[in-house]
C-alpha cells in the first residue's frame, strides 16, 4: 500500500464521515462546520488527482466564500429546531433504500474491471503546471463561456442585494433630488396680516409702567 | 491492495452523492440543511468530474468543474436571500409551513 492509497482512504473516509454528520447533526451550526471539512476533504482528494488549482480554488471560495455565506445565515435565523426535527426519521428507509440502490449500482457497474482498463492516469512532470493548463484553455478556447460565468456571479450579487436590501423607513437620510427639484414656493410662505400701531404699543407699556 | 484506480474515486463520488440523497429525505423541513445538502451533491458531481479528467488525461473536464463552481456559488447566494427574505417575512424556514400557494 503506497502512500498515495494512504492518503486517499484517510481523506475519503473523512469525507464521509464528515458529510453523515452534515445530514444528522442537530444544530444547523454543526453541520455548517462539517460541511467545511467535507469541502477541505474533497480537496485532498482532488490534489491526489492533480487538480491543484479547483482543489485550492474549493478551499478559498467555497470554504471561504460560500460556507462563511452560510454560517452567517445559520446564525442570523433563530430557528426552532426542534420543530424541524419533528418526525425525523419518517422517510429514512425510503432515504437509505434509494441511497443503497445508487451505491450498490454504481459498485456493480465500477468494481468490473472492464470499466477502467486503458484508463491509466499520467503523470506529469514536477515542472508541470496544472494553473498554467487551465488558465490557457479558459483564456482561448473558453473565453466566451468564462465572461458569461463573470456576468452570472455579477447578476447573482445584484439579485442577492435586491432581494435582501431593506430601505429604513425612519431613517433622517437626505434625499438629492428633492433637494436639487425644490421651488421657492415650497420654502417661503407669504403671508398677509394686519399691521400693528406702534404707538398704541407703546402707550399700553406707559400706562404699564406708571401703576 | 492495487493501486489505485478511477473506480476508487468514482465509488467515492457515489457515496457522497448517495449520502446526500438521504439527507434530503431526513431534513425535508429544514430549509437550510437541504441547501447544504445540494452542495454536497455538487461536490460529488465534482469528484466525478475530477477523476474523469485526470483518468483520461484530458484537461476539459476540470474546466467544467471551474464553471460548476461558479454556478454553484451563485445558486447558494441567491439561495441564501431568498432563504434570508423568507424568514423575514414568515419567521420559520419549516417547509411544511410555505404552502400558501397551494390555496
Amino acid at each position: 500500500m503506497n502512500i498515495e492509497t494512504i492518503l486517499f482512504y484517510f481523506f475519503a473516509a473523512s469525507t464521509v464521515f464528515s458529510a453523515l454528520r452534515v445530514i444528522t447533526a442537530r444544530n444547523p451550526l454543526h453541520s455548517v462546520m462539517f460541511l467545511v471539512l467535507a469541502f477541505v476533504s474533497s480537496a485532498g482528494i482532488w490534489l491526489l488527482l492533480e487538480a491543484e488549482f479547483l482543489a485550492i480554488a474549493l478551499v478559498l471560495v467555497y470554504v471561504g466564500a460560500v460556507m462563511v455565506l452560510f454560517l452567517f445565515v445559520v446564525m442570523m435565523l433563530d430557528i426552532n429546531i426542534e420543530k424541524l426535527r419533528k418526525d425525523y426519521l419518517q422517510w429514512l428507509p425510503a432515504g437509505a433504500l434509494l441511497a443503497t440502490l445508487i451505491v450498490v449500482q454504481m459498485v456493480f457497474v465500477l468494481g468490473d474491471k472492464a470499466a477502467s482498463t486503458g484508463m491509466t492516469a499520467v503523470k506529469h512532470a514536477s515542472d508541470y503546471s496544472n494553473t498554467k493548463e487551465l488558465g490557457r484553455l479558459i483564456y482561448t478556447d473558453y473565453v466566451y463561456p468564462f465572461e458569461l460565468a463573470a456576468v452570472l456571479l455579477l447578476v447573482a450579487m445584484v439579485a442577492a442585494i435586491a432581494l435582501t436590501f431593506r430601505r429604513r423607513r425612519d431613517s433622517k437620510r437626505q434625499d438629492v433630488r428633492w433637494q436639487v427639484n425644490v421651488k421657492r414656493n415650497d420654502r417661503v410662505r407669504i403671508i398677509s396680516m394686519p399691521a400693528t400701531k406702534k404707538n398704541e404699543v407703546s402707550g399700553a407699556d406707559e400706562a404699564h409702567a406708571a401703576d | 491492495m492495487t493501486s489505485l484506480g478511477l473506480s476508487h474515486f468514482l465509488v467515492l463520488g457515489a457515496v457522497l452523492f448517495a449520502i446526500s440523497i438521504v439527507g434530503i429525505f431526513l431534513n425535508r423541513k429544514n430549509l437550510i440543511v437541504l441547501l447544504m445538502a445540494i452542495e454536497l451533491m455538487l461536490l460529488a458531481v465534482n469528484t466525478n468530474f475530477v477523476a474523469f479528467s485526470h483518468y483520461l488525461n484530458d484537461i476539459h473536464g476540470q474546466i467544467f468543474v471551474f464553471f460548476i463552481l461558479t454556478v454553484a456559488a451563485a445558486e447558494a447566494a441567491i439561495g441564501l436571500a431568498i432563504l434570508v427574505v423568507l424568514f423575514r417575512n414568515l419567521h420559520t424556514i419549516d417547509v411544511d409551513d410555505l404552502g400558501t400557494l397551494k390555496g
